[in-house]
């Protein structure tokens, strides 16, 4: 083991904060669950209860739920709300029917990334926005800096908490819990209400990070025990950041940092997609370039033959080892797959299904390129 | 914590079971249970010359990797076949089933420089 006491285990967890790490509501019942804490994006949260096999599959198979508290959730209001979050984000906001959200990007005016973000629309004039905790303060700075004329921004974050209840079954219990179980059931995916779940106020979200259905809770603090002892009693996984991150990226999702950045293209990490084709938006134009030129490398899947866990910053080659095709960007052991799975930036000329090897620690472990959507829910 | 009276350890988290002229080597239930789910062991082939403080191996868990420090100088006199299939019986008996090489002692002071079981539950406080 790495010699020095504490320097080993989840060290992709550990971030360098200058300061101590805060904690979340739910600090005292994430270490009665035995849930070991670690440090991320400077909040102490569990990396992992059970273990992060029995999470994953528990999310896959039944219902599993994550403290995302750190997460930062921003309001806008003001008769200019609309006009300013399509110049700042990269979705058409103007699309969104009231009571809806959608997943979209928060652009720089280089081309790069802020942060990818959730945006949910309540009304005319009233906006709500989830962003990354790691960019947290960078975010908030960076929206001060665009036109805010006519428009306010709240940032609410560190009044509530926020639990994000997700599997196959998650809806189901979320409804059996609240005093208006059909709204819960037929709410559609990325819909919002205002709901109680377990006697809890809840702005609830129908979105997730996991490639499963579920709900996205946000509560005052003062309630989120209640609502997450209520949701373990009624049958929610409690889960760690550790499922979290082999979740999605069997899902397919990217994670700020790996994949996305400052001066990284949305258009290289395959999110064309929520890039709005018709409207104008900060740095758009260097956007629209990326797509109509195409970038150096593009964001695919490899999974790797056996079980050797692939790396960020993991070399990708040819499969008979000729030439390096790529760097892997994030990669995890999938425990639905039982074997090694990997984001990697490879050579735009690189096609699915290529056969290719990772360096795993000096060893060329075989492997393919694919769909970086390694599970998709029927 | 498991800590058994009866092996010595390192600051690594390694312990070693002294049988005659033979160590057995595997990784502590504190290293285990701070890697979380084991799913590779990668283990050196036996006639293999190692020095103390040396690479032993690897331990790659579903969201980590480490590597296993030899406790001891000598040469590796087999490997434990079944983790290749069961590399989880390290979380489950990291004593018993979960071991993972066997080493010859080439220099057994080597051993005096090794913690007892009180010294490594201490460095674990």
């Amino acid at each position: 083991m790495v010699g020095e006491a504490g320097g080993f285990g989840y060290t992709q967890f550990m971030s360098t904060t200058a300061t101590s790490p805060q904690v979340t509501a739910l600090y005292d019942a994430h270490v009665a669950l035995g849930g070991r804490m670690v440090e991320f994006a400077g909040y102490m949260l569990p990396v992992q209860y059970k273990g992060v096999i029995a999470e994953s599959k528990a999310v896959r198979e039944r219902a599993g739920m994550f403290d995302v508290s750190h997460m930062a959730r921003l309001r806008f209001n003001g008769p200019r709300a609309l006009d300013y979050l399509e110049w700042a984000t990269t979705n058409d906001v103007a699309s969104l029917t009231y009571g809806n959200g959608h997943y979209s990007l928060l652009p720089n005016d280089r081309g790069g990334l802020v942060d990818d973000i959730i945006v949910y629309r309540l009304g005319e004039t009233e906006f709500k926005m989830v962003v990354n905790a790691a960019n947290h303060d960078k975010d908030v700075a960076h929206l001060r800096s665009l036109d805010t004329s006519d428009v306010s921004m709240e940032d609410y974050s560190a009044e509530t908490s926020m639990i994000a209840v997700q599997g196959p079954d998650a809806a189901k219990i979320v409804a059996s819990t609240s005093s208006k179980p059909n709204v819960v059931l037929s709410t559609p995916f990325f819909g919002v209400l205002d709901v109680d779940v377990c006697g809890v106020d809840c702005f609830a979200a129908r979105s997730g990070y996991t490639g499963e259905d579920g709900y996205e809770l946000q509560c005052a603090n003062a309630d989120a025990v209640k609502l997450w002892d209520g949701l373990v009693a009624a049958g929610v996984e409690p889960c760690g950041l550790g499922s979290r991150d082999t979740l999605r990226v069997e899902a397919g999702l990217p994670l700020y940092g790996h994949e996305l950045g400052d001066d990284m293209s949305p258009i290289a990490a395959g999110l064309g997609w929520v890039v709005s084709k018709t409207k104008e938006f900060n740095g758009s134009r260097f956007i629209n370039e990326a797509r109509a030129n195409g970038t150096p490398t593009k964001l695919h899947g490899v999974r790797l033959e056996g079980k050797r866990l692939p790396m960020p910053g993991m070399k990708v080659y040819a499969s008979d080892g000729s030439r390096e095709i790529g760097v892997v960007s994030s990669g995890v052991f999938s425990p639905l797959l039982e074997c090694g799975i990997a984001f990697a930036f490879l050579d735009a000329s690189i096609k699915l299904e290529t056969p290719c090897a990772v360096d795993v620690r000096g060893t060329m472990v075989p492997g393919q390129v694919v769909n970086k959507r390694f599970f998709k829910r029927g | 914590m498991n800590v058994p009276s009866d092996l010595k350890y390192t600051k690594s988290h390694e312990w070693i079971r002294v049988e005659g002229d033979t160590a057995t080597i595997g990784i502590t239930d504190h290293a285990q249970s701070e890697l979380g789910d084991i799913v590779f062991v990668d283990m050196p082939t036996p006639g293999r010359a190692v020095k103390a403080a040396e690479i032993l191996g690897s331990v790659e868990s579903v969201k980590t990797v480490s590597d296993v420090y030899s406790p001891v100088s000598g040469e590796v006199s087999a490997s434990n076949d079944a983790l290749g299939a069961q590399s989880e019986l390290m979380n489950a008996d990291p004593y018993g089933s979960g071991w993972m090489v066997k080493v010859k002692i080439a220099n057994p002071s080597e051993l005096d420089a090794l913690m007892d079981a009180e010294a490594y539950k201490a460095a674990l406080s």
